[in-house]
């Protein structure tokens, strides 16, 4: 792009609102109003990687989890999953591995409630263009009262879970190397058994509630901010969904396999991460088509695409009808995200029920050990999408190298191709550009990914600001919200 | 006097107790806690973090090395000396880099507990942030100096008990930090895990090695009840 020899106008929203963490996106016009150029940048350094180094490899999973406050479980597991491989244990007691399932379980059904309800669904139950005052949960509590009390139940029974499971609902400290610190009591368990079949009805709920809000509106919704691209995701190695653990899958935009069966430990041989010079975020591809075609997506849309099929009833029937809207190919549309969203929901839920009645997760043989490794890499379905950790550690026991990537960043040539598309269909040509035209793009940004926090973080209020400036930089337009 | 038994007065309250025992003792045994950090019962005391600082008839001492004697009238649990002792707290945390919530000691560190039942919210000092390595060059013990208040229980430990005297302090002032004893680090050492000075730091300085975590939230030794709460307890029964 030229900024200095052609006519354009730039649109910045800074920052997105209703996300955890700070982006800024700037859509670039030129003087015939066409697209120029659509970006989200993360405009600020994290260092998780360079300040774990030096430090004791199993302090890795209490600290990386810091990375977060909506999916520390994720990054809590992930590492301590690494570490499992660092001290060279390549299968956890059961009671162990059922226990740390439980609690990833439990992650994924809170993280997926506020996504869904709490941040997204203003936009979808209030309306993109409703006034951004109660375009909130807020507005979602006064017009929906039941559903938002719902909403705020799934959430913290999904926190009591991890509570459990964890020690505490944020940062707990219950996955150790090669375990577990803490199994289940009859009481914990009885309490967690007296309301989930009530979530799990409510879980139902929401996918249906969102599938006909979809199906009603399907010639928009299924457009707003879509592309064809391809998929990565673990898949167990049988091809079921898996969300803890399994091997690598990646399908391509007709759904043919990438590559398959891939273990976390070869993740290097088939993704690489690029860098732009206008964001922190890397840019994760497909080595073998490299970055111009070789970027992908992850999170619940990706793995509902690449699995072969679900092990829990009532989520396996809903992926089957999910999947009728692809006609044999995978689903593209960015607004599905919500809806396999929510079949993972159903489906933790599913898995939750079948956990508490296992007897396993109240076994007393929580850690195991094996032979020193200096390498590992585990790979963990965070709530948002594929999650790898990689470390190496010395003979000392500290950590030399630590290589994160999260889901955020995997899916971070899709928002901008969301914010692309979205900017195609609603911002190209109009000479003033409206506050719910502008919500659009966050409600793209937000299908994916709610919180950048993993690759950010903010503090304070979240304004929006934007200006639509001309190619001198002279302000034509204006707006601030919040 | 009476019997062999001497009376000090510690915030009002008679407490009995016999010659030779410090101030310090004396309250334990009558349940009496009296905020401490370097003192350990099976350590000589050094009087070095000044946490205990009580006031003996008005001129503030540490109870750690006073001795008891007839008619001492002691201040202890007042408002003057909480504030005192807080911020001697709040000193540590900042001069080191005391990072709790990953900490490995967390929820059994002797300076978080007394910075929760001080009340300290958050130091009120500015951060140093000293550049500081781990030495975890032994194979089952690490140092990490970031987490050290120069208590010095380890020297002590180590010296006294283990007869090894593998730690020791060097510098002074701002500069004062503990040295093992060898060339290089702490690998070059006689220190093994069992030894009494592996596991008698108060905060997670000197730790041996994986044991991280292991005890889960809820029966950590300072999750149910504030530090000193078993020195009251004992008393009472």
């Amino acid at each position: 792009m030229k900024a200095s020899d052609t006519k354009q106008k730039k649109i910045v929203i800074n920052p997105v609102t209703r996300i955890e963490g700070h982006a800024k996106v700037t859509i670039r016009m030129d003087d015939k109003g066409k697209i120029d150029a659509a970006r989200m940048h993360i405009v600020e350094f994290r260092g998780f990687e360079r300040f774990v180094r030096g430090r004791l490899y199993w302090e890795a999973p209490t600290i990386v989890q810091r990375l977060c406050g909506i999916c520390p479980v994720s990054h809590h597991l992930c590492a301590a999953k690494a570490m499992d491989g660092i001290i060279g244990v390549d299968k956890l007691t059961p009671t162990a591995e059922k226990m740390r399932r439980l609690m990833h379980y439990g992650q994924t059904f809170q993280s997926h409630a506020l996504h869904f309800f709490h941040l997204s669904s203003p936009d979808l139950l209030l309306g993109y263009d409703a006034d951004p005052a109660i375009r909130n949960v807020i507005g979602i509590a006064l017009k929906y009262p039941d559903l938002a009390k719902q909403a705020i139940l799934m959430r913290k029974y999904g926190q009591e879970i991890i509570k459990a499971t964890s020690g505490k609902k944020i940062h707990g400290t219950g996955a150790v190397p090669g375990g577990i610190n803490k199994s289940l009591s009859n009481e914990e368990i009885a309490l967690l058994k007296n309301d989930i079949d009530q979530m799990l009805e409510w879980s139902v709920q929401s996918v249906d509630l969102y599938k006909k809000m979809y199906m009603d509106d399907i010639d928009r919704l299924s457009n707003l901010g879509s592309f064809e691209s391809n998929f990565v995701s673990l898949v167990r190695k049988d091809g079921c969904l898996d969300l803890y653990d399994g091997l690598l899958r990646a399908k391509d935009k007709d759904g043919k396999i990438i590559f398959d069966k891939v273990r976390p430990i070869d993740y290097l041989k088939y993704i690489r991460e690029g860098v732009r010079n206008w964001s922190y975020m890397k840019f994760p591809f497909i080595t073998s088509l490299g970055q111009e075609k070789g970027w992908y997506r992850v999170g619940p849309l990706a793995r509902v695409n690449n699995c072969d099929f679900i092990d829990t009833p009532i989520a396996e029937k809903q992926r089957q009808e999910f999947m009728e809207l692809g006609k044999g190919r995978p689903v593209h549309s960015t607004m599905a995200y919500h809806w396999a969203r929510l079949i993972e929901t159903v489906h933790s839920a599913e898995k939750i029920k079948e956990l508490l009645d296992d007897p396993d997760i109240k076994g007393k043989d929580l850690v195991t050990a094996g032979k020193r490794r200096h390498e590992s890499v585990a790979i963990i379905e965070a709530p948002r999408g594929s999650l790898f950790h990689h470390y190496k550690v010395d003979d000392n026991d500290q950590i030399t190298m630590a290589n994160l990537i999260v889901s955020t960043t995997s899916n971070n040539e899709p928002m901008n191709q969301a914010i692309r598309r979205v900017a195609e269909d609603h911002i190209a040509g109009q000479k003033k550009v409206t506050e719910p035209v502008l919500n659009l793009v966050e409600v793209a940004i937000r299908a994916y990914d709610p919180c950048l926090s993993c690759a950010t973080h903010a503090i304070g209020q979240m304004p929006l600001k934007v200006k639509l400036v001309d190619f001198r930089g002279q302000v034509i337009d204006e707006k601030v919200r919040g | 006097m009476s019997n062999g038994k001497i009376t000090i007065y510690v915030d009002d309250v008679e407490v009995e107790t016999e010659p030779g025992k410090t101030i310090m003792e004396a309250c334990d045994a009558s349940g009496i806690y009296i905020p401490r950090l370097c003192y350990h019962k099976d350590l000589i005391p050094g009087g070095h973090c000044r946490v205990c600082t009580i006031k003996v008839n008005g001129k503030p001492t540490n109870a750690c090395t006073f001795p008891a004697q007839e008619g001492l009238v002691v201040e202890n649990d007042t408002d003057e000396l909480k504030e005192f002792r807080r911020n001697i707290i709040e000193m540590l945390f900042v001069e080191g880099n005391h990072v709790c919530p990953y900490c490995e000691k967390q929820g059994n560190c002797e300076l978080q507990a007394l910075a929760y039942r001080l009340g300290m919210i958050a130091p009120t000092y500015p951060y140093l942030f000293p550049k500081i390595e781990v030495d975890a060059s032994h194979p089952d013990v690490y140092i990490d100096r970031n987490r050290c208040v120069i208590c010095g229980r380890c020297v002590r430990a180590s010296r006294d008990i283990d007869g090894k005297s593998v730690f020791g302090f060097v510098g002074r002032g701002n500069d004062k930090h503990i040295a093992v004893n060898a060339e290089h680090n702490l690998s070059e050492t006689q220190l093994t895990a069992a030894d009494r000075a592996a596991d008698i730091c108060p905060t997670g300085s000197i730790v041996v090695k994986r044991t991280a975590y292991k005890v889960p939230y809820g029966k950590r030794m300072y999750d149910q009840e504030p530090i000193g709460s078993d020195i009251e307890k004992s008393a009472k029964v």
